[in-house]
């Protein structure tokens, strides 16, 4: 009997998967009772220094803890203390707004650098500099010529995902094949009607994936963004519990991230998959 | 006296001394007076009666300035004939009146950026226990990420006003490591409650001398405790900046780089210090109040623009906080406190380290439970003296280049002249100098000749 693929596939994950809770249960069980201790001292102690507990939370530490972020992801105990729901909310609001202003700026760049030969020339020194600049490099520049620290994290949002679209559109409109371009010209069709019925439809596919590029490189410098200004948002929780020292947060917001992460991922994917065309 | 306490009481003293809270003469009165609930938090009373009693200790001082004529006195007539002899020559209900109806605010929802430590505790508290309210303002108190960062939003106006390391409004008035712009400081957060915590590998090596080549953190290089344990080590011979090495870390990360290993020990403000304890990392080496008694730590900053452009904002959310500051002076409202600031909102840490730092009773990290009630302290006046050390130890390490005019610097940051104002108000007793002298490691500081001074130290940055 032989299973299919996919089956085969999904068992050895789960057997990976059961491997590393396992390991993971077992390298972080306490030690037991430590050191000899008055129960006056030990009363003012902390487990880690009491009873031996590891100072890494095991598996069941983080899925009780993540049951009880999920219980109520929403609730809301002022400024310093929201639920997981409404961090990851503010975080991903804050992706697409400046997610958003990249694809306005980037794609229509992208498209005059594609199509004109001259514009791409002069522009390439301007982008090959900025271009690998760490976002997070930004930062200091922008709260201080901004002085806002939650648009501040929206621009530099937009900076980190601008280059990817700019370049893959740039290449998907100036590699769109030459006989198209030559046919639409016998057709006498006008430049404004060929860049939107012929190079954009040939080139969408570069185009999305440029847009998938950015939103996982946007998605990644969220978090550090946010923990370096504070506020509100999955960065912030992840500062906020590293602050309580409570890994076992920190990781459940790890999970999170990785979580939305994949999702934003997918449906970019999926878009990109509605355009591509059969050549 | 404090400022709350019953003036009419013949058998308190004027002077704190005595007991753990102050208010009596000897701990065993003391002990006596928590049975029979006398060391009821203020915040039970009415706010009427509240500043009622702050009048009315003013005008008791005022009329009695000998403390032994005000018991006689008190012991002949008794309170309440005291009190309606006094109501005739003074109007008590009018003056009270006139303190709780100062003019309303210009601008009631502010926002206020602090650093989860215990030394913001008046910062912090004064939120959830209606110190802020009782002022008429509607204060967000926003948690944040590091110094740097506090700094930042406070000059770009996110934050009305922010809790800062005392030497900070004085480095960003003069321009160090920031643009220039002038900040004050009208409130001192607390004193006392920071803390030399080495790794538990190190408990046989206690002397100081032997601690060459060693790693340490500080929060921020314009700190206190930047000062204070260059200072430290100084006094045991040792160059801090070519014997040992010093970074500046986030509090939190010193306790993670402590158990890496990366770092040998910390001079950080407390709930970290207590917290490397608690979760068994390190051990407390000493207490700063050991290097100097009494030395401020953070404070509570704003610009010159706020105070100008909302005078009575300022001025309400300083009543708030040097009421709050009083509130917190008081070792029997330190429980509450800690429970108050603990949660996630707040400074998020477990309620027994904070209560620990809180009330001095805690554990040193070796096994031997330590008592200090002093440990952390909150006294509001900003003395222009702790100004004028700061800005000596700013040059001694060359983080200021040339001549400065320490005077006119402590004078223009630290407003000695306002909070006086401010405390006057409210019936408090304000000392009347601004200035004060004060020892540090047993060596007197004159805040009037700060150039001697600084040329008394042997180690040194040469510039």
């Amino acid at each position: 009997m032989t299973l299919s693929l996919r089956l085969r596939a999904a068992i050895v994950s789960i057997a990976l998967l059961a491997a590393f809770l396992g390991a993971w249960h077992l390298a972080t069980r306490g030690s037991g009772a430590t050191a000899n201790m008055s129960p006056e001292y030990a009363r003012l102690m902390g487990l880690t220094a009491t009873q031996g507990k590891s100072a890494m939370p095991g598996p069941l530490d983080v899925g009780a803890k993540l049951w009880e972020h999920l219980k109520r992801p929403f609730y809301d105990n002022g400024p310093n203390d929201k639920g997981l729901g409404i961090q990851l909310a503010y975080s991903i609001w804050r992706v697409g707004l400046g997610y958003l202003i990249a694809v306005i700026v980037a794609i229509p760049l992208g498209f005059m650098i594609g199509m004109s030969p001259l514009i791409s020339k002069a522009l390439d020194p301007f982008i090959q500099l900025l271009k690998p600049i760490s976002p997070l490099a930004w930062m200091p520049l922008a709260l201080y010529t901004i002085k806002d620290s939650s648009i501040s994290a929206i621009f530099v949002i937009f900076i980190c995902s601008v280059w990817p679209m700019l370049l893959n559109t740039a290449f998907g409109v100036a590699s769109v094949r030459k006989e198209w371009i030559n046919v639409a010209r016998t057709l006498e069709v006008g430049t404004i009607r060929r860049a939107f019925t012929v190079i954009l439809p040939a080139a969408a596919p570069t185009i999305l994936t440029g847009m998938r590029i950015s939103i996982g490189i946007a998605w990644l410098v969220i978090v550090a963004a946010e923990m370096l200004v504070g506020g509100i948002g999955i960065g912030y929780f992840v500062w906020n519990e590293w602050n309580n020292l409570s890994i076992t947060n920190v990781i459940i917001a790890i999970l999170l991230i990785g979580l939305v992460g994949m999702l934003l991922d997918q449906v970019l994917a999926r878009f990109t998959r509605m355009v591509t065309f059969p050549e | 006296m404090s400022t709350s306490d019953d003036p009419f009481d013949a058998d308190r003293a004027l002077v704190r001394s005595g007991c753990a809270c102050g208010r009596h003469r000897s701990t065993a009165e003391h002990a006596h007076a928590a049975r029979t609930l006398r060391c009821e938090p203020v915040a039970d009373l009415s706010e009427q009666k509240r500043y009622e009693g702050i009048v009315a200790s003013a005008v008791m001082r005022a009329v009695f300035p000998q403390d032994v004529a005000r018991r006689a006195f008190l012991k002949s007539v008794g309170a309440a004939t005291a009190l309606a002899a006094l109501s005739q020559f003074f109007p008590l209900k009018t003056a009270t009146e006139a303190y709780a109806d100062a003019g309303p605010p210009e601008k009631r929802d502010l926002k206020v950026g602090f650093i989860p430590i215990t030394c913001a505790t008046p910062i912090i508290m004064a939120a959830p226990l209606g110190f802020y309210a009782r002022q008429g303002l509607n204060v967000e108190v926003v948690k944040t990420a590091g110094w740097a960062v506090i700094r930042d939003k406070t000059i770009n106006k996110e934050y009305d006003a922010a809790h800062m390391l005392a030497p900070m409004p004085i480095a960003i008035s003069l321009g160090l490591g920031a643009n220039a712009i002038p900040f004050t400081v009208p409130a001192i957060e607390n004193i006392n409650g920071q803390g030399i915590t080495l790794a538990i590998k190190h408990k046989d090596r206690r002397d100081p001398k032997d601690w060459k080549g060693m790693k340490f953190a500080i929060p921020f290089d314009y700190s206190m405790h930047n000062y204070l344990l260059r200072y430290y080590l100084a006094e045991h011979g040792l160059d801090p900046d070519t014997d040992v090495q010093l970074r500046s870390v986030p509090p939190p990360e010193m306790v993670a780089n402590l158990r890496a290993d990366n770092i040998d020990g910390f001079l950080a403000p407390d709930n970290i210090c207590q917290r490397a304890i608690y979760d068994g990392v390190g051990f407390l080496h000493i207490l700063s109040k050991e290097i100097w008694d009494g030395h401020p730590c953070c404070s509570f900053a704003a610009s010159r623009e706020f105070i100008a452009t909302a005078p009575n904002s300022f001025a309400a959310l300083t009543r708030a906080i040097v009421d709050a500051t009083g509130f917190a002076a008081k070792a029997e409202n330190r429980k509450q406190i800690a429970e108050a600031i603990a949660p996630a909102n707040y400074i998020n840490a477990p309620v027994t380290v904070l209560e620990q730092v809180l009330t001095g009773t805690y554990a040193d990290g070796l096994g031997g439970v330590k008592t200090d009630p002093k440990r952390v302290d909150f006294d509001p006046f900003p003395w222009q003296s702790f100004a004028v050390w700061m800005l000596t130890q700013m040059k001694r390490w060359g983080q200021i280049k040339g001549d400065v005019d320490y005077k006119a610097v402590a004078e223009q940051v630290y407003l000695a002249t306002d909070t006086k104002k401010v405390m006057a108000e409210m019936g408090l007793a304000p000392p009347t100098s601004s200035y004060k002298s004060f020892s540090v490691m047993g060596k007197t500081f004159d805040p009037a000749k700060p150039d001697d001074y600084l040329a008394s130290f042997k180690i040194r940055k040469s510039s």
